[in-house]
């Protein structure tokens, strides 16, 4: 499966790690990278996060979103800071939502996935919502302008 | 462009719109080219409003908080004149479909609606759709405070979330800032309620859960008073929870009411409040000023107050039995002395529920303009409000509403029925609604025995999906297929008034489709020899119960 990484538009060698399926993985503590099912309970890794390098989260169906909940529980909430790979069936129509979520590296099948990957982050440049991808939203924005023109004054 | 007394797209709003133009243009342009396949497009274009329906492409395009400027309402009809057949259907979210688009020019016809600040962005498919409010919104007597502000919040925090935009299923979120709820808080996955605690401060109560649909279930308060600075916290909390945990394996058991009923509301305040407690100090609380900001740009017009009595409107009730019918359906106190709420009928005898033509579309919008401050609601019940009317004004506008046909005197009444499109236009219906309603309302179009027989509602839904919320109807009508006959499964009783929500006990068989009038017939004549002074249907039933009524009706079948 083509791996790709944030800004390349082709895809990248897989360093052929292989994560741990969760509950193994816990069992065992073997390696550094882990892979969850989307109904896993992402804050499990809760006391580990700071020693793994690679989390894969699964979209079974593109249309099944539970990952960008774990996503951004480990990015927000457990303040994971490896990679976040989204395995299974990744489209190019979801990265704007991925990007945000916090995923970095995406493997997908799609025709066109890499250079989709390149535009995703400007598709949009206004977002309403904070989340931990350091990007100011629309009421952010709007206050600094307000405190700007205030100044000016 | 007319000065607003309603949110306004800044340029972030604008841009935001104007890429996600950009974006399913693109879309449209992988799938036509076979880029797509039918099956990774659909959700695509669900969440831009666009429907594969049965004879053509449908677009739902989204009223934010049911309200319209008269310069948007006249963009919808030049553009159901140009992408569409010259007309359009209010639908009980308050929104606007077209029925008959092609595929090809569904991105210019999303483009026109940019112009005018406006967008069909999830107004379909597994994500928060539009956020609906109560229609006389501030304008209304009885108000607490303008729940559009929070619902204008809503409509920014929930557009394109990162997270919460490929949920189990749809989710729907309705806000009131009245105790008479206009906005069914009770029947939606998320209703909110502002209302005020012993120190006169405002909240929400938290209504999580409700729904119509194949499983009718009122909603369970999970925050009795929820600050206001703590909404969005609150939201994506609930939210995250569903999106764990609500059910994927079974599409009519995706809802969060399924979720709610099957851990139990404790349980899910647990989950809820354990998640809130880590997102509510975030980035999420709102600022005062982000509050303020929003709250600013729905200040009410400059109305000054005015006498209560104006001598042209006293004479002409004297003089027009019509206009006096009127005066007492469709128009409703506001909270400026001297002006009133008046409702624009979309229910004229035989005519299908909530359908306006384009020229209707710039008839409303021209009154507007003369009468109420260029600004139109759409009500959840189909209708068409001009919110700020002065009182003197009252009969030039029911002169003009008449010569558009939307002066019928009909409004609560029993010919104000709310009908989905049914089996004339959707493919998921079971049977027609509108042909149904066009009848009954036929049949009772006698204005002064409307108003005899008083507050009615009747509701109709094609199938069990319930779009046209039979289950909260007074008289709820149901559509059902029996081995390829449409048969129609009647229910009494629904309600979706505060603090009296209930839904519909079924009469008994399903009836033929050429016997729902005489149904309907015979529950009235039930009624009006049982009821006591004043008593409405919906009260006479709830005293009598529903024997009575079931005898009647299949006496006479």
């Amino acid at each position: 499966m083509p791996l790709y990484r944030e800004r390349s538009s082709t895809p990248v060698a897989n360093d052929g790690v292989v994560p741990v399926p969760l509950a193994d993985w816990l069992r065992q503590r073997n390696g550094s990278a882990v892979s969850l099912a989307n109904t896993d309970d992402a804050d499990g890794l809760q006391p580990h996060v700071a020693g793994l390098t690679l989390i894969t989260l699964h979209f079974p169906k593109f249309s099944d979103g539970r990952a960008y909940s774990q996503a951004r529980i480990l990015r927000e909430r457990l303040g994971y800071r490896g990679e976040l790979r989204a395995v299974g069936n990744v489209l190019q129509d979801q990265l704007p939502f991925l990007l945000r979520c916090g995923f970095d590296s995406f493997e997908s099948e799609q025709k066109g996935f890499g250079e989709a990957l390149i535009k995703a982050r400007t598709l949009f440049s206004v977002v309403y919502q904070p989340t931990k991808d350091g990007r100011p939203t629309a009421s952010q924005l709007r206050l600094t302008g307000r405190v700007m023109l205030a100044a000016a004054e | 462009m007319p000065d607003t007394h309603f949110y306004r797209y800044d340029e972030y709003d604008r841009r935001l719109v104007a890429e996600r133009v950009e974006q399913f243009r693109d879309q449209v342009r992988r799938r036509l080219a076979g880029e797509l396949t039918e099956e990774q497009f659909k959700p695509l274009r669900l969440t831009n409003g666009l429907y594969l329906q049965l004879h053509a492409y449908m677009l739902r395009i989204a009223i934010p908080y049911g309200t319209l400027s008269s310069r948007q309402l006249r963009k919808l009809a030049e553009i159901s004149r140009k992408y569409d057949r010259g007309y359009g259907h209010f639908t009980t979210r308050q929104n606007l479909q077209l029925h008959w688009i092609k595929l090809e020019q569904a991105p210019d016809a999303i483009a026109a609606l940019a112009e005018v600040d406006m967008h069909s962005i999830q107004t379909s498919g597994n994500c928060v759709r539009n956020t609906t409010a109560d229609h006389f919104a501030g304008a209304a007597a009885d108000e607490i405070e303008d729940p559009r502000v929070w619902c204008e919040i809503v409509r920014q925090w929930s557009t394109l979330h990162p997270e919460f935009s490929f949920l189990p299923r749809k989710f729907k979120i309705a806000i009131t800032g009245s105790p008479n709820d206009r906005a069914a808080v009770r029947v939606h996955d998320i209703g909110l309620r502002l209302w005020r605690n012993n120190d006169g401060e405002a909240g929400f109560e938290v209504i999580v859960g409700g729904g119509l649909g194949r499983t009718p279930m009122i909603g369970k308060t999970l925050r009795e008073f929820l600050p206001k600075d703590e909404l969005l916290a609150y939201l994506e909390a609930t939210l995250r929870v569903y999106n764990r945990y609500g059910r994927r394996d079974n599409l009519f058991k995706a809802r969060i009411k399924i979720l709610v009923h099957e851990i139990g509301a404790e349980k899910m305040r647990k989950e809820v409040e354990a998640e809130y407690e880590s997102m509510k100090d975030s980035a999420l609380k709102l600022s005062l000023e982000t509050i303020e900001a929003i709250a600013q740009q729905f200040a009410p017009p400059p109305l000054r107050p005015k006498l209560e009595r104006v001598p042209e409107v006293e004479a002409l009730k004297l003089e027009d039995r019509n206009f006096a019918l009127w005066l007492k359906s469709n128009v409703a106190p506001h909270r400026v002395p001297g002006h009133a709420i008046v409702t624009a009928s979309l229910k004229p005898a035989g005519a299908p529920p909530g359908d306006c033509s384009a020229a209707q579309m710039e008839g409303v919008a021209d009154i507007a303009d003369a009468y109420s401050f260029s600004e139109i609601r759409v009500s959840h019940e189909q209708n068409l409000v001009l919110p700020h009317v002065a009182l003197e004004d009252l009969p030039a506008v029911w002169r003009a509403l008449g010569r558009l046909g939307f002066a019928e005197a009909n409004v609560g009444k029993i010919t104000d029925i709310i009908a989905c499109p049914g089996l004339d236009y959707c493919a998921l219906a079971n049977a027609r609604s509108i042909p149904v309603a066009q009848r009954i309302s036929n049949h009772f179009a006698a204005i002064a025995r409307q108003h005899d027989i008083g507050d009615l509602k009747i509701k109709i839904s094609g199938c069990i999906n319930a779009c046209g919320h039979h289950h909260v109807g007074h008289i709820g009508i149901l559509g059902v297929d029996k081995n390829g006959v449409e048969l129609y499964q009647i229910s009494l009783g629904g309600d979706v008034d505060f603090g009296r929500t209930a839904l519909g006990t079924i009469l008994g068989p399903a009836v033929p489709a050429d016997k729902v009038v005489e149904s309907v017939d015979a529950l009235v004549a039930t009624y009006l020899e049982a009821r006591t002074d004043g008593e409405r249907f919906v009260d006479t039933y709830r005293r009598i119960g529903v024997q009575p009524f079931k005898d009647r009706v299949y006496a006479a079948l």
